[in-house]
């Protein structure tokens, strides 16, 4: 790909890191201009063997119910009740990835793609926002950190009316948390330089 | 700040011109509105312009030149562009450029630093938004958190760029009324330009509205003058029909279509959903009320049905007089007082005995009363689902008077008991002060009083037996009555035609926007789509719910118990304009 001058970034880069749970997560950076990024973050797929223990266990239940009352109207439920939840599971639970695009002086849109394909997109406009910045957390018997906005309360202006996760269910950890927000700032600081000067 | 400039994408392959749209500031944004296209007369553009002005309240201007060209520009075509920024001066006067056939844009936005003529001018970087004209200016924004102190209009001018960009296209709507085929001195490129959209049926049902809705409002306002009049004035009659559900429903179905067929044009968006939204309600209604009434016609249902409903009445009596038979004897292994069981149990049973002759002097007549109001399941499903609560209501008068009678006695010999139990530790109540006071009673009232105190409490568990058996029984009358009036909440309330439109149309109803950035190469300005983001469903419910009866539980749960606990009568389903019994 053709790239810039010398001293600015690579267009296309592609990290690995890994997430609270150990798991492997791809972070792929798009640099399309100094005022426009992406950061696609991949969440690890749904591996065999979970799959295949969850059918076992369903199957051998509905078996052993079969046995007891002899109607063979539960193993066809069994199957039909794996089949629409697996269905249902990757069209509204399991996120294949999750995508930050900021736009300086538009806004930053967050948009979390489902296994199945469905996508649910948030965008939040400049102007509402007021910084982004990594915070801690208490996550059952953990304290993970995680990257998060702040919008602006429109009644006060010193004030925070909302505080808006970002990669809620890939959750990485605070090397990958670090890169991601070193970007968001270095536009988001270009955005206040503008909006200062008249 | 980069420049944003929204283009439409209707106008990607349109001819070289002049851009018309609109500036704001403070986003510093560009909305391209329209082409205006060679050759024109500047003094008929200017004129053009003037008029939409005028016609839509927004800020039209011409932004800057479009050009869409083969290959390299000539000279002349350069100079002559730059020519007309002279001619009609704006800014920063915005130069969109494309190759044909090509994917390659260029952008260039000049501004003059100073307000000499000659002064040098300084480059914005330009970032291209491209935009479905008629999608934006079909939908309707929704902002995420409505704020209660402010008003629809305010936040409208607070709410951000892209609420501008919404509210710029929907206003500008006199500017797209001109399409190719017309004879205009001005020749445009917009979404309508190939041709003003249109439908016959639309056209034909708007005709057609008028003098029907005019129809229909003398007709129903004749209907409620009549129901005004007669029915209400004699006091049992009324008390009557306000305790009745099918009256509320109807009353409330009469308010609905009032509203859709008043000849007053709808004042904003809302209002005109909300007309859509109880129409189709009410027709959904009367569709599934017919389908319910050849259902029961068929198969000489209605026979059945009056058939089986004095044997079920007579059943449920019987079943009734075996619990108060077991009630008498020992209930689970359980001692009462023989003489007050006894009298309680002959006063239940007699009240029984009352009802099943009520039923039986009934009961030829079931079978015509069955038919007369299943003729009313015509007027819609819910009509029909509120005659059946109230069916159930009377069938089941009697647990509701020995609910009543149950909860009374022992609402008394709670309040006996807590007042002795306050003269047995010295204490009274001071309904000045609204406290418990110390007092010195004489030996002969606390005597009488303890003596009193004894009776009640070795009473109390025969009495609170009663009343929590019949307090279960109207509990369930109560919970069966509730789901039907759920169901038929449902239907009142659920806003089926913003349902469709988000089904179909899902642009129209919009929570937002999202971006997508198009295939970028260095050196040429950004490329972003805005596409909308259309509502979920959850939110279209929530936003365009009808208003319902308001038959929800008033209490708490918390209350709810507390007023079981101290025997007080509970009305879980208080209907609007109910007199406190």
């Amino acid at each position: 790909m053709a790239g810039p001058g010398a001293g600015e970034p690579a267009m296309e880069d592609k990290r690995s890191f890994s997430d609270i749970c150990g798991g492997r997560l791809a972070l792929h950076r798009r640099y399309y201009s100094p005022s426009c990024l992406e950061f696609c973050l991949s969440c690890p797929r749904i591996s065999l063997r979970s799959l295949t223990a969850v059918t076992c266990t369903v199957w051998l239940a509905a078996y052993g119910l079969f046995t007891l009352c002899e109607n063979s109207m539960i193993l066809s439920a069994a199957i039909f009740i794996t089949l629409l939840g697996l269905l249902g599971y990757l069209h509204f639970v399991k996120i294949d990835h999750e995508t930050l695009l900021i736009i300086d002086s538009l806004g930053i849109q967050m948009t979390s793609s489902y296994a199945s394909g469905k996508e649910s997109t948030t965008f939040i406009e400049m102007g509402k926002v007021k910084d982004v910045i990594i915070n801690e957390a208490i996550y059952m018997q953990k304290v993970i950190y995680y990257l998060c906005i702040l919008l602006k309360d429109p009644v006060e202006p010193h004030g925070i009316s909302q505080v808006v996760p970002i990669f809620q269910s890939a959750k990485p950890r605070l090397d990958c948390l670090i890169e991601v927000y070193r970007s968001c700032q270095e536009i988001l600081a270009h955005q206040k330089a503008a909006s200062m000067s008249p | 700040m980069v420049l944003k400039a929204f283009f439409p994408t209707c106008c990607a392959s349109a001819d070289s011109g002049l851009l018309v749209g609109r500036w704001v500031p403070e986003q510093s944004s560009a909305v391209v509105l329209a082409v205006v296209h060679f050759p024109f007369i500047p003094v008929q553009v200017k004129e053009l312009l003037a008029q939409v002005q005028q016609a839509s309240q927004v800020g039209v201007a011409v932004l800057g030149t479009w050009c869409h060209r083969r290959q390299e520009p000539e000279e002349s075509l350069g100079h002559f562009l730059e020519g007309l920024g002279t001619l009609f001066s704006h800014e920063p006067w915005l130069q969109l450029c494309r190759e044909r056939g090509s994917k390659s844009w260029n952008c260039k936005a000049t501004r003059r630093q100073g307000p000499a003529p000659l002064a040098p001018a300084c480059e914005d970087q330009v970032m291209l938004i491209f935009y479905d004209q008629r999608k934006v200016l079909l939908s309707r924004l929704h902002p995420p958190a409505a704020l209660p102190e402010r008003q629809a209009g305010d936040a409208t001018a607070s709410a951000g760029g892209l609420a501008a960009v919404f509210d710029t296209v929907a206003r500008s709507e006199v500017l797209f009324q001109s399409d190719r085929f017309d004879e205009g001195p001005v020749r445009l490129t917009h979404w309508q330009s190939e041709g003003v959209e249109a439908s016959i049926l639309v056209e034909l049902a708007k005709r057609a509205a008028g003098p029907v809705c005019l129809l229909l409002a003398c007709l129903l306002s004749l209907v409620s003058a009549a129901s005004a009049c007669r029915v209400f004035r004699p006091w049992p009659l009324s008390f009557i029909w306000s305790k009745l559900s099918t009256c509320e429903q109807l009353r409330h179905r009469l308010d609905q279509l009032t509203l859709v067929v008043s000849t007053h044009r709808a004042e904003g968006p809302a209002q005109l959903m909300r007309k859509a939204n109880t129409l189709v309600s009410v027709l959904l209604d009367m569709a599934l009320g017919l389908l319910l009434l050849s259902w029961l016609h068929r198969k000489d249902r209605f026979a059945h049905l009056a058939e089986a409903l004095v044997p079920v009445a007579d059943r449920v009596a019987e079943e009734l007089q075996h619990l108060l038979q077991w009630l008498m004897g020992a209930p689970a292994g359980l001692k009462m007082n023989r003489a007050l069981d006894q009298v309680l149990g002959r006063f239940f049973l007699y009240h029984i005995h009352l009802w099943i002759s009520y039923i039986h002097l009934m009961s030829p007549f079931i079978e015509h009363i069955l038919w007369h109001l299943g003729l009313s399941a015509c007027l819609g499903l819910t009509v029909a689902l509120s005659i059946l609560s109230d069916i159930i209501s009377l069938l089941t008068f009697h647990i509701y008077c020995f609910y009543v009678y149950g909860a009374r006695l022992y609402c008394l010999k709670i309040h006996g008991l807590s007042s002795l139990w306050r003269l047995f530790r010295g204490k009274k109540w001071n309904v000045l002060r609204q406290r418990v006071d110390s007092c010195s009673y004489d030996l002969d009232q606390l005597f009488i009083g303890t003596l009193l105190f004894t009776i009640l409490i070795f009473l109390l568990p025969t009495t609170a037996l009663y009343y929590l058996v019949f307090t279960l029984l109207r509990l369930l009358v109560v919970t069966v009555q509730g789901l039907v009036h759920l169901l038929v909440d449902l239907i009142n309330s659920l806003p089926l035609y913003s349902l469709g439109l988000r089904l179909c149309r899902p642009y129209r109803l919009a929570a937002g926007v999202k971006f997508r950035v198009l295939e970028h190469e260095a050196g040429r300005p950004l490329r972003l789509l805005m596409q909308i983001n259309p509502l979920p469903f959850s939110h279209v419910v929530r936003t365009y719910r009808l208003p319902s009866c308001g038959c929800h539980p008033k209490h708490s749960w918390g209350s709810l118990c507390r007023k079981l606990f101290f025997g007080e009568l509970i009305y879980p389903w208080r209907q609007r304009g109910d007199k406190q019994d």
